[in-house]
């Protein structure tokens, strides 16, 4: 039951991303560039992606989770280093390249060499990000 | 091209009902690169994630003939672009705890203080990327 929500929810999120116009790097840093020809798509992406949320989160409250369970508990608000450092990273690929996880995948079946090539590095940074991780709690320890 | 506003709306409408279907199915925050990063690390290696990924992959390859014009990425042809990218992108994500998906549209509609700084940061860091790199120096 699980999997097959799991596979519903995948199938929205991937039919989304790619007619939302996501998976085109020209419409993602177009949107990121304001400097350049200002491309006001992504707003109504997230937009009408967070629509859906607010009525969702609203959904959770008194309740449980159709498959039983709890719902994910709020993380508590703090700035730290991981959070900080790892969104400007982020930030700072995404601007690169206009691709994000989500739509990375989204894309394999037609991104071409170039778009497994990056999904392939991706994956290389999600597995060292754990070591790097803890590099970074070692020396904000240290300090 | 005018109507791209709609498809993008309802590109959005769609990626948040999945995301609303995940979280109140499974008790999940569906975030992309939390799904990939448990995978990968193998935190989490369930069967309800590798659903979840089929149907991100599977459903643009069965759409695709259906579309008027063939999807295309545009993403760079510049390899080292590419794979710097690509990194930054995975450890960045990973560090944060979330991405576009995660933070973004789960985080900012729970009113999480955490997603929203973290979606200002590197939407932030995203354009100071690109106005340095492409409109300062003209190397992307």
């Amino acid at each position: 039951m699980r999997a097959l929500i799991s596979l519903l929810a995948g199938s929205l999120f991937g039919t989304g991303l790619l007619i939302s116009g996501m998976t085109d790097t020209t419409k993602v840093q177009g949107w990121l560039d304001v400097f350049g020809q200002w491309d006001p798509t992504l707003a109504f992406v997230m937009g009408g992606a967070i629509i859906p949320m607010l009525v969702a989160w609203r959904l959770t409250v008194g309740r449980q989770p159709l498959t039983g369970g709890q719902y994910p508990p709020k993380v508590a608000f703090a700035l730290d280093r991981r959070l900080i450092l790892g969104s400007v990273l982020f930030g700072m690929g995404w601007g690169l390249a206009g691709l994000c996880p989500g739509p990375a995948l989204a894309s394999l079946s037609y991104g071409g060499v170039d778009g497994t090539i990056f999904l392939i590095s991706m994956i290389a940074g999600m597995y060292a990000a754990p070591t790097l991780g803890a590099q970074l709690d070692r020396t904000a320890n240290a300090a | 091209m005018q109507a791209e506003w709609i498809w993008g709306l309802g590109g959005g409408l769609l990626i948040g009902l999945g995301a609303a279907v995940y979280l109140l199915g499974n008790g999940r925050i569906m975030g992309a690169s939390g799904i990939i990063g448990g995978l990968v690390d193998n935190s989490d290696r369930s069967l309800e994630r590798l659903s979840f990924l089929a149907g991100v992959v599977g459903m643009p390859l069965l759409l695709r003939p259906l579309l008027s014009s063939a999807p295309q990425t545009h993403l760079t042809s510049n390899i080292t672009v590419v794979i710097i990218a690509g990194l930054l992108v995975g450890v960045g994500t990973r560090l944060a705890n979330g991405c576009t998906s995660g933070h973004g549209v789960c985080g900012i509609s729970r009113f999480s203080l955490r997603g929203i700084v973290a979606t200002i940061i590197y939407i932030a860091a995203g354009g100071i990327t690109l106005a340095l790199l492409r409109h300062m120096w003209g190397l992307i």
